[in-house]
């Protein structure tokens, strides 16, 4: 777990080269670099820069080719799904963030207090559903809201729900997104807090004891501030991810006898348009929208948390 | 008083890790308690119960023998694109890795940069960009339509990078150098042997990605024998009477059906989860995990 540390003790690669001893061969030394980058570089190239490129080209231009400006962009906008299709990821967030930080951190901060040992089974209890992320989560879910044989119908029955048509209404779906998502991910986030909570320095928390702050004192004063930039981390990631939502609203409205839009999620729409309209001037500008917001959630991450810094 | 406060707040604090365990945990049993049963004994018996092997044997070899063992053939594919991806992601991301951290070459730096950004950016975004491409291409429909946009790994790059320029001793290949290795010798005889366990946290953390991917494979492979499992299991979920009552009963696919492909689909990852544990965890604190 040491390896949270490894950002900061990074050697910089060139400005000892000078000095060393095979200085001389520094040139021979920068066309091997190319090399060995090569393949990655091609890859990079191929599916990353040129599909980028091309959904761009796409975005700005008509299915004749002719460069149409903005128009794409505000026609997609206009499109009586896109709204909704933003507010419901958005709303789905909303939560799905929330209890990231809310039951996350404090569940990793309980664990935290716990013996090494115990809180071992339970950390790896709580990360062991993400071995189903994906379609799989999907499906398990779909049996445990489903009234008629999930094990948790006494909790749906209290709400009043009967069939599987009542507990996967559409206003539900933020908040059952949230739950599967939560179910298979945030066993993973609460391992990678507790991992960043055990690098704090012990002689830190035997000072704040020492100056009598107590367990909750300690925990919102001195752990989480350590912590901060995993936390930011983990809340851009999760938020970055979050906007992609597609297996999760695709499997439940397969399974919605037609009761919930197959463009629920902006991801769907762009996929409503590729797929169903033969629109792929406007699946493009869709999926340029989806890229922004990524391309922003990493710009933060690298340019104010620094958790990156690389040299 | 203060000791009955701490008492209290103990006890409480072990219900609520009680209860998340229970969150976490029922629905895994449920899984894989399911298959044993029929689908009337989901619906009016105990939740927890085993039912029998005989129940067990019937619902795998339904699943097995469901439209010509079609879920045989979707466990290969999954293997294929997955293998294939990650082969060629480390073939590719392990040099590139050592070149970042070792060798000085123009635009090093911003190469550097370019992959921390895309690791960061959920792969999913460039789903659709890679589709249109894709189809500009007429590659739609070919399993190279998947397995080459997996083996573009950028977190498979950084790791390799953190782990070289973090672990290994520039002094150690230089000291190589002077005994007369060239270049490529240098990180085919040191670098590469040292590699080991950066090698094998990128095939885990490759894997668990490309066996889960869903999108991808979606739009890129139209063609049921073309499937993955998360795909075949979307295709199961869509031609089931237990979840779409107005079809035929002539699917035989009920509950205990579904979760034996749904065990099947999972299978691989728990067990990298449980083999590779400890790996994947520092491999997530050394960088970032993508879902």
């Amino acid at each position: 777990m040491s390896s949270v540390e490894v950002n900061k003790s990074q050697p910089s690669p060139g400005s000892t080269d000078v000095v060393s001893p095979a200085g001389n061969n520094k040139e021979k030394r920068g066309v091997a670099g190319y090399l060995f980058v090569s393949g990655y570089f091609l890859l990079l190239i191929l599916f990353g820069v040129a599909p980028t490129l091309y959904a761009l080209y796409l975005a700005f231009t008509s299915s004749g080719g002719h460069f149409v400006g903005l128009s794409n962009f505000i026609n997609t906008g206009k499109d009586f799904r896109f709204l909704p299709a933003f507010e419901n990821i958005g709303e789905y967030l909303g939560i799905w963030l929330a209890s990231l930080i809310v039951i996350v951190l404090g569940l990793a901060l309980m664990l935290h207090s716990l013996a090494r040992k115990v809180s071992a089974a339970f950390r790896f209890i709580f990360y062991l559903p993400g071995a189903l992320a994906g379609a799989a989560s999907v499906l398990v879910w779909l049996f445990m809201l489903d009234p008629s044989v999930s094990p948790w119908r006494f909790v749906l029955s209290g709400f009043n729900f009967h069939n599987l048509g009542q507990t996967i209404q559409p206003s539900h779906l933020p908040l059952i997104f949230a739950i599967i998502a939560f179910w298979a991910g945030a066993g993973g986030w609460i391992v990678v807090t507790y991992g960043a909570l055990n690098n704090i320095p012990n002689e830190l928390l035997e000072a704040a004891a020492l100056d009598g702050a107590g367990a909750w004192k300690t925990a919102l004063r001195i752990k989480l501030p350590l912590i901060k930039k995993w936390i930011a981390f983990m809340l851009i990631l999760a938020f970055a991810a979050g906007t992609q939502l597609f297996v999760e609203p695709t499997l439940v409205s397969e399974a919605s006898l037609g009761l919930i839009s197959p463009a629920w999620s902006p991801n769907e729409l762009a996929y409503v348009f590729a797929f169903q309209n033969n629109n792929f001037q406007y699946a493009a500008a869709i999926s340029v929208d989806l890229l922004i917001l990524g391309l922003m959630c990493a710009a933060v991450l690298v340019f104010r948390t620094k958790l990156f810094e690389v040299e | 008083m203060k000791i009955f406060n701490r008492i209290w707040t103990k006890t409480l604090g072990f219900i609520v890790l009680l209860a998340f365990t229970a969150f976490f945990i029922v629905p895994v049993i449920w899984l894989l308690l399911a298959p044993t049963k029929t689908d009337h004994q989901l619906i009016f018996g105990n939740p927890f119960s085993f039912g029998s092997f005989h129940n067990l044997a019937h619902a795998i070899r339904v699943t097995f023998t469901y439209q010509d063992y079609a879920l045989l053939t979707w466990v290969k594919n999954s293997a294929i694109y997955s293998f294939g991806g990650i082969a060629i992601a480390l073939v590719a991301s392990i040099p590139a890795g050592y070149a970042l951290a070792f060798t000085n070459f123009i635009g090093r730096r911003t190469l550097l940069g370019i992959t921390l950004f895309v690791m960061i950016m959920p792969a999913t975004a460039l789903v659709l960009p890679l589709f249109l491409e894709a189809n500009a291409v007429h590659a739609i429909g070919s399993p190279i339509s998947v397995i080459l946009p997996f083996s573009f790994f950028p977190f498979g790059v950084y790791l390799s990078y953190i782990f070289y320029s973090s672990s290994v001793p520039r002094d150690l290949l230089n000291a190589a150098r002077i005994d007369g290795c060239n270049e490529w010798n240098v990180f085919r005889k040191i670098a590469l042997p040292l590699a080991r366990p950066v090698v094998a946290l990128v095939a885990f953390f490759a894997f668990v990605a490309n066996w889960n991917n869903f999108f991808l494979p979606f739009v890129m492979l139209p063609s049921n024998s073309n499937y993955p499992l998360p795909i075949g299991l979307q295709d199961l979920l869509s031609s089931t009477p237990a979840f779409n009552p107005g079809i035929g009963g002539d699917v035989p696919i009920l509950r205990p059906e579904l979760a034996v492909a749904t065990i099947v689909a999972m299978a691989p990852v728990l067990i990298v989860f449980l083999f590779a544990q400890r790996s994947l965890v520092s491999g997530m604190l050394a960088g970032a995990t993508k879902e």
